[in-house]
């Protein structure tokens, strides 16, 4: 039986189900008095189409997942002795082929104990698979049956409708949960990899990065070095430093533009304008960043007698970041100017203080918490910016303060290490782990520190 | 014959919408602020309708009247904080020592250093408390040193009787205090600047009687040494605490009087029926 054949007659179960439970129920529920019937029908048939099909489903799921390993298992179990594959990447070998051949993927296999095992394979998938799509539709059907048995006047089908619900809410949203565990799982795992071939110490500390490991010993540069402290220099002087120079002023000016300046009919128009700079595809800013700002700034820089000026610079990249940045710090700003209760500012206007005045001395010292809370989630982001710096920062690790030097971020050099043919046994491919690693430990703690001062500082006004 | 009915019915009404004025205030020519014709619009609405009214400096003067009167509207007028209210439009003419405010060359920081205002919610800034009362002084440039502000300080806050409870803790934030001690502060912080004139919008509403108690307090002690215009809808409280009194209903100023008459005795049926509890 196929699996499609399967699902369908497990649909068409619970459909008989929904239909004869509501048929059931309506016998009961029509002409009655509401006190006199706990749930309407609709509930009891949902209820008993829902116990037709969910342990049914969760059946036919755990066996999907499962189900090939046990009839791997039970086909090499029929097989003579000598035939059978030995554990590890042998036995892998043998299923894989296997599997191949029984689908009808290869013609024939090269070893010739496959060729032996898999009519067994076909015969005991077959089996299997009846005996599981039997399994399948006798739960459907005892759970559709107890179901309908059950339906009665007082039987508290919306409630059990109700909580399945919730159920299936909580699980969709553990899911997201679940996953981002599971990344940083697989991120610590690959990094400590890296860590028993690099010293920690060294990767944190260590101030040259030339990531090459040897494949032969005596091949040049066969020895890597992998102190990350340029790369770590980079992201800060990039997406901390001179991102935050561009986006800090200018988001925040905008901010004090738009809520306490602008008429609402100018607020209305300018605020999603400057939103829609927030959606712009980061690869786009990265255009942008390489073919116009870079080179402006080298010609610039050379027009004013430095003639070292590299054409991909920090400082190109960080000017596009900030730009990019900008509607961030603005609408955060602007959330805690917003947030300030009017009162203040009619307080101090009262007073016979200008709006400038009131701005400068009132507004902005009270919304301090939220504007720095949003600059340090802005920091986050841009420190997290890949496309901008893969495109225009350049892949020169080194450590400088000259912004028109080309240096190297974490994110660009994760890209560089992880594009192409890799080999995933060597420490210069597991240090985009690493890299990784702490990057998202210190963006995360960024983002704690930052909602946590967001929160407290709403929290003040509230 | 139906057109004179309607006519009829529409002086009546006119007679019913006119202001009484009490004999003994009759528009005293050395009056602090007068109000001549004030109209508000708020968009299309109009909240105040040719209302005419003099405050004089002796005196506490109430507004009084139901929710949605008029009242907090047009004691706004009066340091033009409706100007911070993009919809709001002010008609009439308002003068403040015989010089119009709404004239353009009336500067409006210089207008507010001389009419201060105390809003419904105390609402310090969140700064210590020194700097609250520090804040007026230091915009207008009253204060050359710091034992002036030091001086200015502690005077403000005397004089708001709020010395004594906090003197041992200036550093502290002032929206720390208590809801009573707050408003406490910001009258200080408005009497800081020296105004001639003090706007209190509803100055009591948010507080408990024990806290209410010592602001009417404060009101009486700084009564004739500033001019004092309260909003309330505590009738009591305005019967207490103000010499002069004025019902405002539907946008209209209603009656005009001596408190004690108002309230003993008052004109208007209107008026009557507001402090008999009628409506309102």
């Amino acid at each position: 039986m196929s699996l499609g054949a399967l699902a369908l007659v497990l649909l068409g179960l619970t459909a008989i189900t929904f239909a004869m439970t509501r048929m059931r129920a309506n016998a009961f529920a029509s002409g009655a008095r509401p006190r006199d019937v706990h749930s309407r029908p609709a509930y009891h048939a949902v209820r008993a189409g829902l116990l037709a099909l969910v342990p049914a489903l969760f059946l036919l799921l755990v066996w999907l997942v499962i189900g090939d390993g046990i009839v791997a298992d039970r086909t090499l179990d029929q097989l003579p002795q000598a035939a059978q594959p030995e554990a590890g990447i042998e036995r892998q070998a043998f299923l894989t082929e296997m599997r191949s051949v029984a689908r009808g993927d290869l013609p024939a296999a090269f070893n010739p104990a496959v060729n032996e095992a898999v009519p067994i394979y076909r015969e005991t998938q077959a089996s299997w698979t009846w005996l599981i799509g039997g399994l399948v539709v006798l739960l459907a059907l005892i759970g559709g049956g107890y179901g309908w048995l059950k339906t009665a006047p007082d039987l508290r089908a919306r409630t059990h409708v109700e909580r399945f619900a919730t159920i299936i809410l909580a699980l969709a949203s553990l899911i997201a949960i679940l996953t981002t565990f599971g990344i940083v799982l697989s991120l610590l795992y690959e990094s400590l990899d890296f860590f028993s071939r690099v010293n920690p110490l060294e990767f944190i500390f260590g101030t040259h990065w030339s990531p090459q490991t040897a494949i032969r010993a005596d091949q040049v540069g066969s020895s890597g070095a992998f102190g990350a402290v340029p790369l770590f220099w980079g992201t800060i002087f990039i997406g901390a430093i001179i991102a935050m120079a561009v986006a800090v002023p200018l988001g925040l000016m905008s901010a004090i533009f738009l809520t306490q300046y602008a008429r609402p009919t100018a607020r209305k128009i300018l605020k999603p304008l400057l939103e829609i700079l927030a959606g712009v595809p980061t690869v786009v800013y990265g255009y942008f960043a390489a073919l116009t700002v870079a080179p402006a700034v080298r010609d610039a820089a050379i027009a004013i007698g430095i003639d070292s000026a590299s054409s991909e610079s920090a400082l190109a990249a960080g000017v596009v970041m900030g730009i990019m940045i900008i509607p961030f710090v603005s609408s955060m700003a602007d959330d805690a100017l917003s947030s300030v209760p009017g009162a203040m500012r009619d307080g101090s206007l009262a007073m016979g203080a200008t709006p400038s005045e009131t701005i400068k001395k009132v507004l902005v010292p009270a919304a301090l918490p939220g504007i720095v809370g949003g600059i340090l989630l802005a920091v986050s982001r841009a420190i997290g910016e890949t496309m901008i710096v893969v495109m225009a920062a350049g892949q020169a690790a080194r450590l400088t303060i000259n912004p028109l030097d080309s240096v190297t971020t974490v994110t660009a050099q994760i890209v560089q290490l992880l594009t192409g043919d890799q080999e995933f046994d060597s420490a210069k491919t597991l240090s985009a782990f690493a890299l990784g690693l702490v990057l998202f430990v210190v963006t995360l703690l960024l983002n704690i520190y930052a909602l946590a001062i967001v929160k407290r500082y709403r929290e003040a006004y509230e | 014959m139906a057109t004179q009915v309607t006519e009829a019915a529409a002086e009546e009404a006119h007679v019913r919408e006119q202001t009484l004025v009490h004999d003994e205030i009759a528009f005293a020519n050395d009056a602090k602020m007068t109000a001549r014709d004030v109209d508000v619009f708020y968009g299309e609405k109009k909240a105040v309708d040719s209302v005419s009214i003099d405050v004089d400096s002796h005196y506490v003067t109430a507004f009084i009247g139901p929710s949605g009167c008029g009242k907090s509207t047009f004691l706004r007028c009066f340091n033009r904080m409706n100007d911070t209210i993009d919809i709001a439009r002010v008609q009439g003419r308002i003068e403040l020592d015989g010089e119009d405010i709404y004239d353009p060359r009336m500067d409006v920081v210089q207008l507010r250093a001389r009419v201060g205002m105390v809003f419904q919610k105390p609402n310090p800034f969140p700064k210590s408390i020194y700097e609250n009362i520090a804040y007026g002084p230091r915009i207008h440039g009253l204060a050359s040193n710091k034992a002036d502000m030091d001086g200015i300080v502690e005077a403000s806050l005397t004089r708001a009787g709020l010395w004594n409870e906090v003197k041992d803790r200036l550093d502290d934030s002032g929206t720390a205090l208590s809801g009573g001690q707050q408003q406490r502060l910001c009258i200080a912080r408005a009497i800081a600047v020296d105004p001639e004139v003090i706007l209190m919008d509803e100055p009591c509403s948010a507080l408990d009687p024990i806290a209410t108690a010592k602001i009417e307090e404060l009101i009486e002690e700084l009564k004739g040494r500033f001019a004092i215009v309260i909003v309330t809808h505590n009738m009591q409280q305005a019967a207490r605490i103000s010499q002069r009194t004025a019902f405002f209903h539907l946008g209209n100023l209603v009656e005009y009087g001596d408190t004690e008459t108002i309230f003993t005795n008052p004109r208007a049926d209107r008026t009557r029926d507001y402090i008999t509890g009628r409506f309102g």
